[in-house]
């Protein structure tokens, strides 16, 4: 069993909580989809590609980002759907990056089907552009070592993991995430951390991750 | 009434814990809510639970009610239905009277809250008393496609407000001040919501003479005609034609809707030539309605306008299937043919009513997944988390606010 180190600096554990704010913005049409995408707040986007991550913690038919499930579901479009939903968010570091990439995606598919363009949703599907307000607060959760972090983590709410792992690197602009940064520079554990780094979380409901991650720590610590 | 702690072994103590985090950053701050009845219908329901529990995480929590004659009442009732869309005929004495009684209300209801939270149009007047404190609009109404006059009329009040609240993204159209989503929710410890032990639901079934000879098809709401409770009974003739049934159509009525009464007779006339057809007046008694959910075979809420529906959450709390109108809040709650099937039409509520009663495997599957949804979103303690959230939202502008 490997000798556990003592963290430099102890792991101190938030939570996130989300409220959804109204901007009472509305799309009928893709060519309308597209310019608000352009124009409304980062959070907005923040919020229609990870609502689903805290909203449907079981298995789940809607794919996973509200502008994907829209233009699939309410106009048709399957291919720009699944583009869209094939984006890979892990890549981008920034909610900007993210945004441009679904961007490109739009025009890259109404340049090809300008027919697109001619689809409208009915009154009661338009898409209604949400806001994400998050609210961090510290919770009485710290852990100076791996043992006593994944002992935390077996307790602690998803929404503090989705903070965490999420929200930390894409909405406060941290080169990676917050498990493994700490890993890394407090624990001294860099292969660890690249362990943590390197899976895709957004293919995994809030529990798996948590499993996941409990998982792969329990193993390092039993090596 | 239960106690916070007592929700852990629903959601978890760490979502407890959550809620607790939440209450000390607002500890002491004096919450006045105000709407306009003490009883029936959803509002008075909600913050019959919400006051007790916000007090208990720390808040000074406070439920006034505005008064009003039979005259404001039946102009608000008026209101209402127009703002669902309804063809109202509203005269400039209609919204005299409102003034009328708003200015007296104006005068007389204290206001002494850091929050002041106000529920609906009817109380929409106080925020002229608006002085250095924090005010929230909380429409519980579906305005998502308003009569223009009442909803001009509302405009002049609602953008003195800090925020306004509404329980769907298709309710919100663009406003000069912040507005939220939220939406309602049970109380999984109440009355109305908690498991139940058969004897109780048989005994109820008794004193009404239901039988549970054959498939219960229920619909619990108010009698109010944007319920459609005699479409309710259109669709289960339809379905009575192929399956031996019975329906049971449940609810009461609220001191602020003048018009209940008169649905409810208009209701038990049609009903009175099929002895199947059950129609209960249930002023309150929500041990009651929780045991006729619970007998149920199907749950119905055939709505032409929608708040929410609450009765929705309820029934899929209970892993009921459910057959709803696609309005209003009811498709937060439903995910068509997966927590719950969806419907447009008298003709679409009875297919769907055939289809579960014929599949119980596959009404089974809907109402597990329903309950599942339900409890992540649903809850009342979801509920009291995004309304201390929204009371900070009103001291932090921000999008990303961290308390740390």
């Amino acid at each position: 069993m490997r000798k556990l180190i003592k963290a430099k600096e102890p792991f101190k554990f938030c939570t996130r909580l989300h409220l959804s704010e109204l901007t009472g913005l509305r799309a009928t049409t893709l060519g309308q989809l597209l310019s608000l995408i352009k124009e409304v707040p980062d959070a907005c986007i923040y919020h229609h590609t990870h609502r689903f991550l805290l909203q449907h913690q079981y298995l789940s038919p809607e794919p996973p980002n509200d502008f994907a499930f829209w233009v699939s579901d309410t106009l048709g479009e399957d291919e720009l759907g699944e583009r869209l939903v094939s984006i890979d968010t892990m890549q981008y570091s920034s909610i900007r990056d993210l945004r441009e990439k679904i961007i490109w995606a739009i025009e890259a598919y109404l340049s090809d089907n300008p027919l697109a363009k001619l689809k409208f949703a009915r009154i009661e599907e338009e898409f209604h552009f949400i806001k994400s307000v998050s609210f961090i607060l510290p919770t009485n959760y710290i852990a100076y070592d791996l043992r006593e972090f994944a002992g935390i983590l077996k307790k602690i709410t998803i929404d503090s993991i989705y903070f965490h792992i999420f929200e930390a690197r894409l909405r406060l602009g941290k080169p990676t995430n917050d498990f493994s940064f700490w890993i890394e520079n407090s624990l001294g554990d860099k292969e660890l951390a690249e362990m943590i780094f390197r899976f895709d979380p957004y293919t995994r409901t809030l529990e798996d991750l948590r499993a996941t991650i409990i998982r792969i720590i329990e193993r390092r610590i039993a090596d | 009434m239960a106690k916070i702690e007592e929700y852990a072994h629903i959601i978890g103590q760490p979502l407890i814990d959550d809620l607790r985090l939440l209450g000390q950053k607002l500890k002491n701050r004096i919450i006045q809510n105000i709407n306009s009845t003490p009883v029936g219908g959803g509002v008075a329901e909600i913050l019959n639970r919400m006051v007790p529990m916000l007090g208990e995480l720390g808040l000074d929590a406070k439920w006034d009610v505005i008064k009003g004659g039979e005259q404001f009442f039946n102009v608000t009732k008026k209101f209402h239905n127009a703002l669902h869309g309804r063809q109202e005929e509203l005269t400039q004495r209609d919204f005299d009277i409102f003034m009328e009684t708003s200015r007296e209300n104006i005068k007389d209801v204290n206001i002494y809250g850091d929050i002041v939270f106000i529920h609906d149009p009817q109380p929409i007047a106080l925020i002229e008393k608006k002085a250095n404190n924090k005010w929230i609009w909380r429409c519980h109404i579906d305005v998502s496609n308003p009569n223009e006059k009442v909803w001009g009329f509302l405009m002049d009040f609602i953008t003195k407000y800090d925020s306004a609240v509404f329980s769907a993204p298709a309710f919100s159209r663009k406003l000069p001040i912040r507005q939220f989503l939220i939406a309602p929710s049970i109380d999984p410890l109440s009355d109305k919501n908690k498991e139940l032990p058969p004897e109780t639901i048989n005994a109820v079934l008794e004193k009404y003479g239901i039988k549970k000879d054959k498939p219960i098809i229920t619909q619990i709401s108010r009698f109010d005609r944007l319920k459609d409770p005699v479409g309710v009974i259109s669709a289960y003739l339809q379905v009575k034609k192929y399956i031996n049934c019975q329906l049971i159509l449940g609810g009461g009525t609220a001191i602020d809707d003048p018009e209940g009464q008169q649905v409810f007779d208009e209701v038990r006339e049609m009903a009175k030539a099929d002895k199947d057809i059950h129609i209960l007046l249930l002023p309150q008694n929500d041990i009651e309605v929780n045991a006729l959910q619970r007998a149920s075979d199907v749950i119905v809420q055939k709505s032409i306008r929608e708040g929410f529906g609450l009765t929705v959450a309820e029934a899929l709390w209970k892993a009921k299937p459910v057959v709803a109108s696609s309005v209003g809040g009811i498709p937060l709650q439903i995910k068509h043919k997966y927590s719950g099937l969806l419907c447009h039409s008298i003709e679409g509520a009875s297919f769907s009513i055939k289809q579960l009663l014929s599949s119980p495997e596959y009404a089974k599957k809907l109402g597990e997944n329903g309950r599942e949804h339900i409890k992540n979103n649903f809850l009342i303690t979801r509920h009291l988390r995004d309304y201390m959230l929204l009371f900070l939202s009103l001291y932090h502008p921000q999008d990303v606010v961290q308390l740390c």
